[in-house]
């Protein structure tokens, strides 16, 4: 039983537009010290796959600066470990020979590493799936049920928003699929939400890959899994430890603060025994707390230095909070400076962004405020 | 075949350091943990990554397990390479028989086929118990330029401690004319640092001499160098200004700790452009309660604090319950300090717990002694531990009956 990764590190740029300007979705900074793709990195790591791909797209060189050789994911290996598959526009790709837009399109970009896939089984997943999952089980429900294809799913409730940005499935009492709402624009309600983890036989994935090249089909929602689910057995797979859904900047903030109200969001994530969670390692000293420091409820990344006040909020590595300073529910990125006597609320700042003395910065918790990257305020 | 290194590497790790008591139990010194998230061999390790030093042997003897694991294929320092990078030489059994290394010079002299297979013009002897950031580099340039046989790096002490160096009387071109061991009336205050450069193919000649002398010590500071001065070698000192601490005692590896916190601390680590490296353990970020109250102090990854942290080093994965207190203490990785314990002036060591409603230490006074908690134990609830005792599992056993 052994299986191969393949990460999609562009899917669902979108969503977060203020985040992904700069970086794509794999490399979106969270939870003090990770990147988006950290976490599907570590559970793929974890459940011994050890021969993963990551299909990028464009802006990607944060993506391949965060990754590096694949170290610290124990990921570079002499046979298998961490391949990046850049842009490879062939003639398949689609009619007028762009970029790929769909998980679909992309994986007939790579039909050639895809044909060299040795593993019996391959688990497909989006980079942005925060949750730390053993794919192990997975799989040996997979093979057990019999399944062509198997798709993790979780329960949850959605509002209208969330629910159009989702692929809801519905299945029978025995988990075979029956029906798929593929970005519903009028639903809300509980409903099985896909996590985009996919497994299925590498035969079978390649199968469907030389099928749409020929078909010229776009969407393995639309195009092969609601097409076929009547004839293939198609399972869901439901996962009940915790997962954020982050859909949109509003639900990056939610979610990041709900680590810091919910302690069993972050055993969940953080403290699962002999899964821990893999990182770009940067060598920062411990944090220094100065005898005018005053924190509560916050999450703290090694470097830093804190002098002021720092209440529910996410602190990221080598960040600088100065005498005075009051942060408030608010995540500040890597080696952002604030100066002394600023006040922020609710703000989310960038990678290197620089809050000059005094500043006082105030977003709503349904809408923080953003300081870009490099931005001094 | 080997590419050719300009510059090898010599770090002795073997010593036990028996002053570090039960700290060095299952531990090489080289290897006990210090400020956080190091342990005392990343500092010369990452000197000489820094110092473009890229071939270091390591010469270990003393309770090698964790050490060895420690450096591993040398990855956290970049140090795992094919042409150079770290390797750890053990003793070993020759065609003539089986060797401990009998001084550090006999360590150096059992390892010559290593540094020959290089075919280096220096070597640079380091010692694993050294707290300081230097860039050996500038020490090879100064070495080089005056055409040197040897340079031995030397700190500026005072007159009162001297007596406890060796130490160098130099000419005004601080050429060494007179070593000596711990004098009681020191000539000067040039202390040896333990680092010396050697020119490859005379440290061969003194050590080849000096192994088939019976007389002999087989030790640099009491041998080697006071034979090469004797002859009249080019010996120089090369003075290093900056911050420099021995960790052999528990007093001083406390100190070094301390030195590290403070709003200016006296030993910097955050400067990053001489970065020291150390390996990582994917611990998450650190989490600071609603009850917690952390003043002067370094917290790591992976710790969860509720209590009180004043003065204090912790290392990754410590956790503090509410209520508890800690006070100018080092606490290494993974402890568990239950709700209700007061720990002052206390070095505690790595998966040790302290049940609920302790008292370890006393406060911190002139009279006052560290106390030091051994690794791997558990403190019952409501235990007292005096000031200034060594506790390890013998020491809990014998008074156990007595609670």
């Amino acid at each position: 039983m052994s299986a191969s990764g393949i990460i999609f590190s562009n899917i669902h740029d979108n969503n977060i537009p203020e985040l992904t300007g700069v970086r794509t979705v794999a490399s979106v900074p969270f939870a003090c010290r990770y990147r988006f793709i950290d976490f599907t990195l570590s559970n793929m790591v974890n459940s011994n796959i050890y021969n993963i791909s990551v299909i990028t797209h464009y802006n990607y060189q944060s993506l391949m600066d965060h990754i590096g050789s694949g170290k610290d994911w124990d990921l570079a290996r002499r046979s298998g470990g961490i391949k990046i598959l850049p842009p490879y526009i062939t003639a398949y790709a689609n009619s007028n020979n762009a970029l790929y837009q769909t998980r679909l399109e992309a994986l007939k970009s790579v039909n050639y590493s895809i044909s060299r896939i040795t593993d019996e089984y391959v688990i497909m997943s989006d980079c942005d799936v925060i949750c730390n999952v053993d794919f192990n089980d997975m799989l040996a429900y997979h093979q057990k049920s019999g399944a062509d294809m198997t798709l993790a799913v979780k329960n949850v409730q959605l509002d209208r928003e969330t629910a159009k940005k989702n692929v809801i499935y519905y299945s029978d009492d025995e988990g075979r699929v029956n029906d798929v709402l593929s970005y519903p624009t009028n639903f809300e309600g509980n409903a099985d939400i896909s996590l985009n983890i996919v497994i299925m036989k590498t035969s079978y994935l390649r199968q469907i890959v030389l099928d749409a090249i020929a078909h010229n089909y776009i969407s393995l929602t639309r195009d092969v899994i609601a097409k076929n689910m009547n004839v293939m057995n198609y399972r869901v797979y439901k996962y009940e430890g915790y997962f954020a859904c982050i859909s949109s900047f509003k639900e990056y903030y939610a979610q990041s603060m709900q680590l810091l109200h919910d302690p069993e969001a972050r055993r969940s994530i953080f403290n699962v025994k002999n899964r821990p969670v893999y990182t770009k390692v940067r060598n920062s000293t411990p944090a220094y707390y100065s005898s005018t420091s005053n924190v509560k409820n916050s999450m703290v990344a090694d470097g830093c230095y804190i002098e002021g006040t720092v209440e529910n909020s996410i602190i990221f590595r080598g960040v600088k909070i100065g005498r005075n300073a009051t942060v408030k529910n608010s995540i500040i990125m890597q080696d952002t400076i604030i100066g002394e006597g600023a006040f922020l609320n609710c703000v989310i700042t960038d990678k290197n962004a620089v809050i000059r003395d005094g500043r006082m910065l105030c977003g709503a918790d349904v809408q923080p405020f953003y300081v870009s990257k490099g931005m001094m305020i | 075949m080997y590419k050719k290194q300009e510059c090898v590497a010599m770090l002795l790790a073997g010593g036990q350091g028996s002053r570090l008591y039960t700290l060095t139990e299952k531990t090489a010194k080289p290897a006990v943990p210090f400020g956080g998230k190091y342990r005392i061999i990343d500092f010369p390790l990452s000197n000489c990554v820094n110092s473009g030093i890229f071939t270091v042997g390591v010469l270990t003897q003393y309770q090698p397990l964790v050490l060895n694991e420690y450096i591993g294929s040398g990855s956290p320092w970049d140090l795992d390479r094919g042409q150079s990078g770290v390797r750890v030489l053990p003793p070993y059994q020759g065609k003539s028989g089986a060797d401990w290394y009998k001084g550090t010079a006999n360590a150096i002299y059992q390892n010559l086929d290593f540094i020959n297979r290089y075919d280096p013009e220096y070597v640079l002897i380091l010692s694993g118990d050294h707290i300081y950031k230097m860039d050996y580099s500038k020490m090879l340039d100064a070495h080089k330029e005056r055409g040197a046989d040897c340079t031995i790096a030397v700190l500026e002490v005072t007159l009162e401690e001297a007596s406890r160096f060796g130490i160098m009387n130099t000419d005004d071109d601080l050429r060494i004319v007179e070593f000596e061991e711990k004098p009681k009336h020191p000539k000067s205050t040039k202390a040896s640092m333990g680092i010396y450069i050697f020119n490859k193919d005379l440290l061969q000649k003194y050590l080849i001499e000096d192994e088939a002398d019976p007389k002999s010590s087989k030790d640099f500071g009491k041998n080697i160098i006071p034979k090469m001065l004797e002859d009249g070698c080019k010996m120089y000192a090369y003075p290093f200004s900056g911050y420099w601490k021995d960790v052999g005692t528990i007093q001083s590896l406390w100190e070094a700790n301390m030195d590290l916190i403070g709003d200016t601390p006296n030993f910097d680590l955050r400067d990053r452009s001489w970065r020291i490296y150390s390996r990582n353990y994917s611990d998450p970020p650190h989490y600071i309660g609603d009850y917690a109250k952390i003043s002067n102090s370094l917290i790591t990854e992976g710790c969860d604090i509720e209590g009180i942290v004043e003065n204090s080093v912790l290392a990754s994965g410590v956790k503090v319950s509410r209520g508890a207190y800690i006070k100018d203490s080092i606490i290494m990785k993974n402890v568990t300090v239950a709700e209700g314990t007061t720990i002052n002036y206390s070095i505690i060591d790595s998966d040790t717990t302290i049940g609920a409603g302790s008292v370890i230490g006393r406060t911190k006074s002139h009279s006052e002694q560290i106390t030091v908690i051994g690794s791997d134990l558990n403190l019952r609830p409501g235990s007292d531990i005096p000031g200034g005792e060594m506790v390890n599992a013998e020491w809990l056993e014998k008074n156990n009956g007595d609670r």
